[in-house]
């Protein structure tokens, strides 16, 4: 099978001005994967299918990654000029800078027909509050219709041209997107009897004449 | 012919039916409460802690509190308190011990975790099944005296699991003699001890 | 008016009423589930009715939910294990592969070839305890009610009475571990694992005598739930639920993971894609696991079992993802996991095959009716522990 590489110089021959990029996968799997940009993805992702050498009939496993604002810390070397007018100073200088957010979609593709796979397709939203908008493969794969709706349903990612897009593991209603790094769980709590003081100090803010948690003697 | 394959059918379930009277392979029920179920060696249920004096539970648990068990178990279930001060082990090595020792049981999902990480083999599997209660608050909450098993209980449930956890740490026990003993030796040999020796475990 | 799938209340004294449709007279919606024994498990089906002719199918699920996915972020790799047994609880042995699979090659652990087979084994063996119940269930939903289901059992205790042996328990085992198996088979175990295999063919000819002609059966299931198989690989649906259609895609032959390449089987595939089809693939590949089965327990090599590079405790894989999957009872079953080098997965991820596969349930109940509607979901094998997550 073709690799990441080879795939992307193909699609951006048959596409022109698509995004296309290869996220390289460190890991020991090596399974890297094309990032495609909105505009084109429903249209690479039908040429993906339809290609002859490639076929990616079945679409395996769809799936949301959530990647919150990550702060990263650069250490690069600066020429620093000594006004004394001495030698030239090398220090450290530390830059601070935080990672775009986004959530990333992301589809594995394999052919039933060709027994080749997984080449790994990704989206990615503009940002995590209001351009949460990818488009939906489902017209392309109908097996991403329950996994693009668990994916907006837990992570609220909004796929333009879904079917029929609704909560699917949640309750409709349900306002927030539980698969979110941030995600903080609602504090409906009933009182359990762990002797985690977690748990206890909990339970006495909601339960202030509970008996105290029995605590075994020494 | 319409209607062979429901009498095919028919002519199987007759000799279910009649084997069940005779036939042991087609007649598996048990009556539980008067025909107590044989357990196989490795089957598990709940944990419980190993004491290596059976009357003396709570002076010889062979743990340390050393809460690796608890960090790992997955639905952390198991909550431990430091002792204060240090109790000489089977070895007769100063050790700290469980202060507090309790396992909630209602959350506890008999994965066996917390005896595979345990480096002290003082965490086994117990295989009492009927531990239902009526308080299922405090009752399902098991502290250091409710858990506090006995080696020999221990036999008796896994044996060969047992004789080999025994077997190690009788080999363990000895190195450690052994090595206590050389350093001791190495010590006595030197010109001046710098600082007294250390007490010795009884031999 | 056509309510929205989960509009209503599963228990809203409204969930039988009349639908007014300009196009249709009077149709009825009627909420099937959750609590509806045919569901197999918390599971319902808004389906709305044509006289008795079913005209739109909505499933809707997550009774169940309890976000694992989640829960895997929040634990260790070695913690997650005994959580992927309560996915699909009749096949623990299989799911624990898959993640065992899917952390191997993150972690670029190699089992040993004695933890191979032992995984063959227990894999064909949940194969056996899964078709066979399922058949007993799918029986079940025709309206024979108990005898097949019965024998079924009957059978599938031998089997967890051997993994009881083996893992410490029946159904939630937690025996696989990453590069490798957590303990070693004892030759009494393979006796009586190779006498279960050997008398195996016995019930299967027994169940089949039972099952396979009966033409009360045959009539419910001949031509009910046909699947074409253009639409079976283009909504992604795997195991026998796709062979019956016809495509030969089997990941035992596919992806040749583990030692299945040594061994010799067929793979049969379905001609029409209906009930009848699904209830025969399964006979018929229990047939293949019993072959599987005794060239794996004639084969079986000793040594060690755990790969000596893999530790219990504080798994670490190097940053980056993978996606593993192996060929469940039900289905492709894959984990889907990134590692950014700490001790808890960033994202873990589930590929459950009975979810997926529900997605043709509509496509196959459509001018069907609703004693149909039961069996087609009883053909398709859900557990809910799985859909749910």
């Amino acid at each position: 099978m073709e690799t990441a590489e080879q795939i992307r110089d193909r699609l951006l021959a048959r596409f022109p001005g698509a995004e296309i990029t290869v996220v390289t996968n460190p890991g020991l799997s090596a399974q890297h994967s094309l990032l495609l940009g909105s505009p084109h993805a429903r249209a690479i992702a039908q040429f993906l299918r339809d290609d002859p050498t490639l076929r990616l009939d079945q679409c395996s496993n769809v799936t949301g990654v959530d990647w919150p604002e990550k702060e990263i810390i650069d250490t690069v070397k600066v020429t620093v000029p000594d006004p004394a007018g001495g030698p030239p100073k090398v220090i450290e200088q530390k830059n601070k800078r935080l990672t775009p957010a986004y959530l990333e979609v992301v589809y594995h593709l394999y052919s039933i027909a060709l027994r080749h796979g997984p080449v790994v397709i990704r989206t990615r939203t503009g940002n995590r509050s209001d351009q949460v908008d990818v488009p939906s493969l489902t017209p392309v794969w109908r097996s991403c219709e329950f996994q693009e709706r668990e994916v907006f349903d837990l992570f609220g990612v909004s796929f333009s041209g879904h079917p029929d897009l609704r909560r699917i593991l949640m309750w409709d209603g349900f306002k927030d997107y539980p698969m979110r790094k941030d995600y903080v769980d609602p504090d409906d709590y009933e009182w359990e009897p762990t002797p985690h003081d977690e748990v206890l100090a909990r339970a006495k803010v909601h339960y202030p004449a509970t008996p105290a948690a029995p605590e075994p003697k020494a | 012919m319409l209607g062979s394959g429901i009498i095919k059918g028919l002519a199987v379930t007759a000799k279910n039916l009649a084997g069940s009277f005779h036939d042991p392979a087609r007649y598996v029920t048990q009556e539980f409460p008067e025909v107590q179920p044989q357990l196989p060696e490795n089957s598990r249920n709940f944990p419980f802690l190993v004491a290596d004096d059976g009357a003396d539970p709570m002076g010889t648990l062979r743990c340390v509190a050393c809460q690796i068990c608890e960090k790992e178990c997955p639905p952390q279930c198991i909550y431990i308190e430091k002792s204060k001060d240090k109790k000489p082990d089977a070895a007769g090595k100063l050790q700290l011990y469980p202060a507090v020792f309790a396992i909630d049981t209602s959350v506890c999902m008999s994965c066996q975790i917390c005896v595979e990480v345990c480096p002290f083999d003082a965490i086994k599997m117990d295989q009492v099944f009927a531990i239902a209660t009526t308080d299922r608050f405090n009752g399902l909450l098991l502290n250091r005296e409710q858990l506090a098993k006995s080696n020999q209980y221990y036999h008796s449930i896994h044996p060969t699991e047992a004789t080999e956890v025994d077997a190690r740490l009788a080999a363990e026990r000895k190195a450690a003699e052994e090595k206590a003993r050389a350093a001791a030796a190495a010590k006595a040999a030197a010109p001046k001890p710098a600082a007294p020796p250390p007490p010795q475990p009884p031999a | 008016m056509l309510a929205s799938g989960s509009a209503a209340a599963p228990f809203s004294s409204a969930s039988v009423r009349p639908v007014h449709d300009e196009f249709h007279g009077d149709l009825l919606e009627v909420s099937m589930g959750p609590h509806h024994p045919s569901t197999h498990g918390v599971f319902r089906m808004m389906v709305t009715l044509d006289g008795e002719t079913i005209v739109r199918l909505k499933p809707v699920f997550g009774y169940l939910h309890r976000n694992h996915e989640k829960l895997g972020e929040n634990t260790t790799y070695l913690g997650s294990m005994p959580y992927t047994d309560r996915l699909d609880y009749l096949c623990s042995m299989t799911n624990n592969w898959a993640y065992a699979l899917a952390v191997e090659k993150l972690a670029g652990l190699v089992p040993p070839e004695r933890a191979e087979y032992i995984r063959i084994i227990l894999a064909e063996l949940t194969r056996l305890i899964n078709h066979s119940g399922l058949i007993g269930f799918l029986m079940q939903d025709t309206g024979c009610s108990g005898t097949p289901l019965m024998y079924a059992f009957r059978e599938r205790e031998k089997v967890l009475d051997l993994f009881e042996a083996l893992s410490g328990s029946r159904m939630m085992c937690n025996y696989q571990r990453f590069g490798g198996c957590r303990v070693d088979l004892t030759p009494a175990w393979v006796d009586s694992a190779r006498r279960l295999v050997d008398a195996f063919p016995r019930f299967l000819d027994e169940f089949e005598a039972l099952l396979t002609g009966n033409e009360i059966f045959m009539a419910r299931t001949q031509g009910v739930g046909r699947l074409s198989p253009e639409l079976a690989v283009n909504a992604g649906l795997t195991g026998p639920v796709l062979r019956a259609t016809g495509v030969g895609h089997d990941l035992r032959k596919v992806d040749a993971y583990g030692l299945y390449p040594r061994f010799d089987f067929r793979v049969p595939i379905g001609a029409h894609g209906d009930t009848y089809d699904r209830y025969m693939i399964r006979v018929l590949e229990m047939r293949e696991s019993v072959q599987i089965l005794q060239q794996a327990l004639r084969d079986l090599p000793a040594g060690p079992i755990m790969d000596p590079k893999a530790k219990l405790r504080g798994l670490r894989p190097k940053a980056g993802e993978a996606y593993g999957r192996i060929e469940g009872a039900k289905g492709e079953i894959g984990f889907f996991l990134i590692s950014d080098g700490s001790p808890n997965p960033y994202r873990y991820r589930i590929r459950p095959p009975s979810f997926i596969n529900l997605t043709v349930l509509e496509d196959l109940c459509l001018g069907h009716t609703v004693a149909d509607a039961v069996i087609i979901l009883g053909s398709i094998d859900i557990v809910l522990g799985e859909v749910d997550r």
